[in-house]
């Protein structure tokens, strides 16, 4: 199968790969997937308690290159962004952006998990209820 | 000049050796005739020609030329062998033996004898890839008509005890069918020292063309039969019916020629390659060679890089080195390899596996080239993997309640 030149860019220079300090309060962290499914991804993202805006945002990801892609791809989108903005990332504005073909659009889906988890994580350590989201029906 | 990109997956298939084409060549142009045309000069070349590569074919296993019937290839061969005999001894019993990792054309053929009510036991492996002989004696009943054990695997290169295993059918008065496909022409086989009753074997998998192969069908001690599965004009003794595909057949002669001829100097050269790129490859980290190491073929190892997706890895050199994987991860199916989830490897380590197939042509500039840019791609996906990030930590990942997805 070939890869879309975008999908392959991101694979050869991923974006904002790296780890924040988890243990801080204006840190969120998600980590989704699992080993024996052949991807993982965490996704982390640091927010301006005053504005409230995404300030950084890093991955990192056990996959195939489309997760590394959709990995990559969402952490550029995240920064700079209202974490009310991120919410509205959806995982079909990445099959978009990276031309994913459907066999790959699960790796898109996790990393709107991912972005999700990051964001959920980021307000319990804040005092907020965690969003319910539907459960993912792609995968 | 170093050439990309460079073939490594000479499992697949592997690329026909000039020496063969120029064997093959006459019989698409002049000598074109149908071998089974009795009455002109044209069927008779074309006979004869048959008749010298059933020859070549039936010396690399050391049987006799009469043994060999002509096929469209492994799969056929399989399918020919199994479900042949389990219709031919239909009135002896309706059981059949065989191991969980034998190719599909094995395994989707024995479901198939299950279906139409035949019974069929499929062995667990060890880690090495072996299967246990006591088992293997214990499942035989009086109703066991066939075992069906490969020679050598296709993606870790075991090689199974097939001695030890016809002692046992011959013991047991059952017959001993193996899928040759990956072994014959890599390493000695011969089906009287081997004891082996039915073999399919492939000439793509050792630089013959694609589309022709064999099923060796012992004649005698015992006497073997198969019942055809096609029906037609009573090609090859009645066992196979269509007409021969004579170019194929001819190459196919030249490449057993040729691996007789070669064997020796190509698994010497061919298994030191194999152990340099081996032995480089597992100075990374956290790096496991699949399979028997001992019981092996000289040209395959299967490695897998922990907490490295094999798909990814394979992503960031495929344009220049061809390989395959152990991990499927595409939607219809998230499952890596069976024949690794049967050596009770984890998914994990199956999905990050890199299955490596030298051969004939593989130069030693090639196997330095593969390690460097594999040893790359897995440090710099590694500097990218939480799980290696946790794995440096010392965190247990069995310890993590991960979402199954």
């Amino acid at each position: 199968m070939a890869y879309s030149e975008k999908v392959i860019d991101h694979y050869q220079n991923p974006k904002n790969v790296g780890t924040l300090d988890k243990a801080a309060k204006n840190v969120g962290t998600g980590l989704v997937g699992a080993p024996e499914c052949g991807d993982v991804m965490r996704l982390q993202i640091e927010v301006d308690d005053a504005t409230g805006m995404i300030t950084d945002a890093k991955f990192k990801t056990f996959g195939c290159g489309s997760a590394i892609a959709s990995s990559s791809l969402a952490t550029e989108w995240l920064k700079g962004r209202s974490v009310d903005e991120a919410l509205k990332i959806d995982n079909m504005d990445i099959v978009e952006e990276l031309n994913l073909p459907p066999v790959k659009i699960h790796c898109s889906v996790l990393a709107e998990d991912a972005i999700k988890a990051a964001i959920n994580d980021y307000r319990v350590k804040n005092g907020m209820e965690a969003i319910k989201f539907e459960e993912s029906v792609v995968h | 000049m170093l050439k990309l990109p460079i073939y490594l997956d000479n499992n697949a298939t592997t690329p026909m050796d000039p020496r063969v084409l120029e064997a093959m060549t006459p019989y698409f142009l002049e000598h074109f005739g149908n071998a089974a045309s009795r009455n002109h000069p044209f069927g008779w070349e074309a006979e004869e020609a048959v008749d010298y590569a059933r020859e070549q074919v039936a010396k690399l296993i050391g049987a006799d030329p009469k043994e060999i019937i002509f096929t469209s290839g492994a799969t056929e061969g399989d399918n020919l062998a199994i479900k042949g005999v389990y219709e031919m001894y239909a009135s002896k019993g309706n059981h059949i033996i065989t191991a969980t990792t034998e190719h599909k054309a094995v395994l989707d053929t024995c479901k198939h004898i299950e279906k139409i009510g035949g019974e069929v036991t499929y062995l667990q492996v060890n880690p090495e890839g072996l299967i246990d002989l006591k088992e293997l004696e214990a499942a035989i009943k009086p109703t066991t008509i066939l075992i069906a054990i490969m020679y050598a695997n296709n993606e870790i290169g075991t090689v199974m005890p097939i001695k030890e295993i016809s002692a046992i059918a011959r013991k047991n008065g059952v017959l001993l069918f193996t899928d040759g496909t990956q072994a014959v022409g890599k390493i000695p086989v011969d089906v009287n020292k081997d004891g082996i009753d039915l073999m399919a074997f492939s000439a793509h998998k050792m630089y013959g063309p694609k589309g022709v192969g064999a099923l060796y069908v012992r004649r005698k001690n015992p006497r073997v039969k198969v019942t055809a599965q096609m029906d037609g004009g009573g090609h090859e003794r009645g066992m196979r019916s269509g007409t021969l595909n004579v170019p194929g057949i001819v190459g196919f002669g030249k490449a057993c020629e040729l691996c007789m001829l070669d064997m020796e100097e190509d698994t010497k050269r061919i298994s030191k390659l194999r152990d340099k790129l081996e032995t480089e490859l597992m100075k990374l980290e956290e790096a496991y060679v699949n399979g028997s190491r001992e019981h092996r073929l000289p040209h395959v190892t299967n490695i897998s890089f922990k907490h490295v997706e094999g798909e990814g890895l394979l992503m960031g050199f495929n344009k220049n080195i061809a390989l395959s994987s152990g991990s499927a991860c595409t939607s219809a199916s998230l499952e890596p390899s069976y024949v690794l989830k049967a050596l009770g490897l984890g998914d994990d380590l199956a999905h990050s596996s890199l299955r490596f197939g030298l051969g004939r042509f593989t130069t030693e500039e090639q196997i330095d080239y593969t390690i460097k840019a594999i040893s790359e791609t897995v440090l710099k996906l590694r500097e990218m993997s939480p799980l290696w990030e946790m794995y440096k930590e010392g965190i247990d990942l069995n310890s993590i309640s991960w979402a199954a997805h």
